[in-house]
């Protein structure tokens, strides 16, 4: 793990879990596998504090343990799981949109909390609802329950692995920890839960009832839920991938790779290159129903597609009227190489970006033609493949003439290598996302008195509301924080929402380069 | 070896590649030597992009802070327990500072995790503001209590499960102890764990009979 990506993972645990669990959890980062006795002792804290960190990193699927011989279990920390911590809000929004507000709940839920059983999060759910809801109406048990069972069918929401029932007891002591196993046909399985109920007030309403027999009492689920996070990101880099077809042509091009990429959205594992072939009639049923263009025009553009030069989209035989496949990892690539090209545009002008995209054109090219091929004065072109250098956005490849290798008889090529510039400015996103979070804890600890203040002023203002005080009396406590506090308040607030939404941004540049980076190196 | 030394002294800006093959031509002047490190907020040449504004993006943002805030209030969010300075201070009431003792306010399904990780979890508190008056006559038979235990605890030879479950109960019993502790304290300027009731002193010399007692 590079030092950039401890920093980051140290800050988010600090932020979200407190200090103890942030130094048992840099501290399995840094060492790789250890066992409990071996962490407290390295990094001083006492055993039982050690513990409960574990509890709380195991519970969130930070830290993953294995039992080794001799019975000594040791503990791993998946550096990769806590970096995804940044990435919470944008899984719930994203839910929110698919599933709309009870969805979003059950998945934040989840997310909070690392794993749950099925009945707690319904009822978790449903108390949240009614809360929300106007006086007299309560959440339905059932419609949570319906919801969750749509989240589970699509994969958003899986189970996690448990301990396996033998069938005969063993009489020996038991295992010093559970070997969780879990099979993949039942990842996706819902228990059948009859909670019948509303709100709140769940039990009274099971005795007010009359005529419900005791059985039906309502049968709480053991086995633990969590948000499948995989699945998320296949919905992402889906979404990516429609943006992209949509910016390049047009709507209806978009809603025709949209139709694809939703069919084949069981079907196709997320690590796979391509997609499921699909035949062009298939698509034509399965297009959204608002839709109605002709079966010629469809062909029309699946041909336009196939031949598009940036193949997100092959065609790979012709039978059932062609059959089309998203080419996802050529996807990625190009979706990758464009947020490099946009970053050299973004940081060094216009006129590198074009040097950029030629050297990337011609893949391996001198100096003097860049110049040729560019059209851009010699000085000028030198000064900017040299800082593209410098910043590893490029690279030099020799070809010697001669065996001596001599420097006055070898061809000098620049090239872009992109996985390794793109892992170059991965590395450079976790430092700056580091940077803002660093920036934004200081800026609130400069201001710390001044928002304590105003919470209290707050508080103080909220409870006269509620026993009812006059205006005068509001007006004047409001005027204790004078107005250049106020003022001072306004910036801090300014600062620290642009500081959070850098941070969602740089996150949606980092998932696109680690998924580029993943799927290349399992295709190596 | 010969030629190190040679190299730097005969011809100043000699390198080892032909420099023209780079692009650098005869006579040509080079850029000046860098003398320190970079600065550190250099100035940018061009303005970054503004951040995507709008609904969503509101949403999400209004989102991630409470999400923060939400998970400091989490029984996860495990607070370091303030070390105990030397002078009880008065704000030390108001501070937010953790659980002396080992106990997890959450529960976790223990048989998801290796046996070595299970913590005592901690069964809700009832509120401890009550008035004090109420508090003093139980006290004192707490104390008594807290004092047969101990003496319990030392004659016994105790298993590692006994010793668990009295330290459990010594641990309430320190609970409980601290908060009365607290509200005395507002009443008498002595701190009570330096009250000595006396009941100690008959009970430490019955062991060794050889002394005298006086």
């Amino acid at each position: 793990m590079t030092q950039a990506e401890i920093k980051l993972c140290s800050l988010l645990l600090q932020e979200h879990f407190g200090e103890i669990v942030e130094k048992i959890g840099v501290h399995l980062i840094r060492t790789g596998s250890q066992p409990l006795r071996v962490i407290a002792h390295d990094t001083g804290t006492s055993l039982d504090q050690v513990k409960k960190a574990l509890c709380v990193l195991v519970q969130h699927n930070l830290v993953s343990y294995q039992v080794h011989k001799r019975g000594v279990v040791e503990y791993e920390a998946q550096c990769s799981r806590v970096l995804r911590m940044l990435r919470y809000p944008r899984y719930i929004y994203t839910t929110k949109t698919l599933y709309s507000d009870t969805g979003e709940l059950i998945v934040e839920e989840l997310l909070l909390n690392g794993k749950l059983t099925m009945s707690a999060v319904v009822k978790k759910v449903a108390d949240r609802l009614t809360e929300t809801m106007e006086d007299g109406k309560t959440m339905d048990y059932a419609e949570v329950s319906n919801t969750f069972v749509r989240l589970a069918d699509t994969h958003f929401v899986q189970r996690c692995p448990s301990v396996p029932t033998t069938e005969n007891s063993d009489p020996g002591p038991p295992p010093p920890a559970p070997t969780l196993v879990i099979n993949e046909k039942d990842m996706y399985l819902v228990p059948k839960l009859s909670l019948i109920g509303k709100g709140k007030r769940r039990r009274s309403s099971d005795e007010d009832a009359a005529g419900e027999p005791k059985a039906k009492r309502p049968k709480y689920t053991t086995d633990n839920k969590e948000a499948n996070l995989d699945r998320f990101h296949q919905h992402f880099r889906d979404q990516a991938i429609v943006s992209a077809v949509a910016n390049r042509m047009d709507q209806t091009s978009s809603e025709i790779v949209r139709t694809m990429l939703r069919m084949s959205e069981i079907t196709t594992s997320s690590s796979a290159p391509f997609t499921q072939p699909l035949s062009s009639n298939e698509i034509f049923r399965s297009l959204p129903v608002g839709y109605n263009i002709s079966k010629q025009v469809l062909d029309q553009y699946l041909t336009l597609l196939a031949d598009d030069p940036l193949e997100f989209v092959g065609k790979s035989g012709d039978s059932g009227g062609g059959m089309y496949v998203i080419n996802l990892h050529k996807a990625l690539a190009s979706l990758a190489t464009a947020t490099l090209e946009s970053v050299v545009q973004e940081r060094f002008g216009s006129r590198c970006a074009r040097i950029f995209r030629l050297v990337l054109q011609k893949k391996h090219i001198e100096q003097k033609q860049v110049e040729d091929f560019a059209m851009i004065p010699a000085k000028e072109a030198k000064d900017m493949l040299y800082k593209m250098l410098s910043e590893n956005f490029m690279s030099l490849q020799e070809i010697p003439k001669t065996p001596d290798h001599a420097p006055s008889r070898t061809f000098y090529l620049y090239t872009v290598n992109i996985l390794s510039a793109a892992r170059m400015l991965l590395h450079r996103c976790y430092k700056s996302i580091a940077n803002l979070i660093e920036r934004r804890q200081f800026e609130t600890k400069e201001n710390k008195r001044l928002l304590e203040k105003s919470q209290r002023v707050e508080a103080i203002i909220a409870s006269m509301q509620a026993t009812g005080a006059e205006e005068a009396q509001l007006q004047e406590i409001e005027e204790m924080i004078t107005a250049p506090e106020r003022q001072q308040l306004e910036t801090l607030k300014r600062n620290v929402n642009k500081l959070d939404a850098s941070e969602i941004q740089v996150d949606e540049t980092i998932f696109l380069l680690e998924s580029y980076i993943e799927c290349t190196m399992k295709r190596q | 070896m010969a030629s190190r030394g040679g190299g730097r002294g005969r011809g100043r800006g000699q390198l080892t590649f032909n420099v023209e093959a780079v692009g650098i031509g005869k006579g040509d002047a080079l850029p000046p030597p860098t003398l320190q490190p970079s600065p550190l907020f250099p100035p940018l040449e061009f303005r970054p992009v503004p951040l995507p504004s709008g609904e969503e993006g509101e949403y999400v943002l209004a989102l991630k802070q409470e999400l923060r805030g939400a998970m400091r209030q989490l029984p996860y969010f495990i607070r370091p327990a303030v070390p105990k300075r030397d002078v009880e201070r008065y704000s030390d009431k108001y501070q937010m500072s953790g659980p002396i003792d080992n106990a997890i306010d959450w529960n976790p399904d223990w048989r998801r995790l290796p046996r070595e990780l299970k913590i005592r979890v901690r069964k809700l508190q009832k509120e401890r503001i009550t008035i004090l008056l109420p508090k003093r006559p139980p006290k004192t038979t707490e104390d008594k209590e807290e004092t047969i235990q101990k003496l319990e605890k030392e004659e016994e030879v105790t298993s590692e499960e006994d010793e668990e479950k009295e330290e459990e109960e010594e641990k309430e019993e320190e609970e409980e102890e601290e908060y009365d502790e607290e509200e005395h304290e507002e009443e008498t300027d002595y701190i009570m764990s330096y009250f000595d009731n006396g009941e100690d002193f008959g009970g430490d010399s019955d062991d060794n009979m050889d002394e005298a007692i006086y």
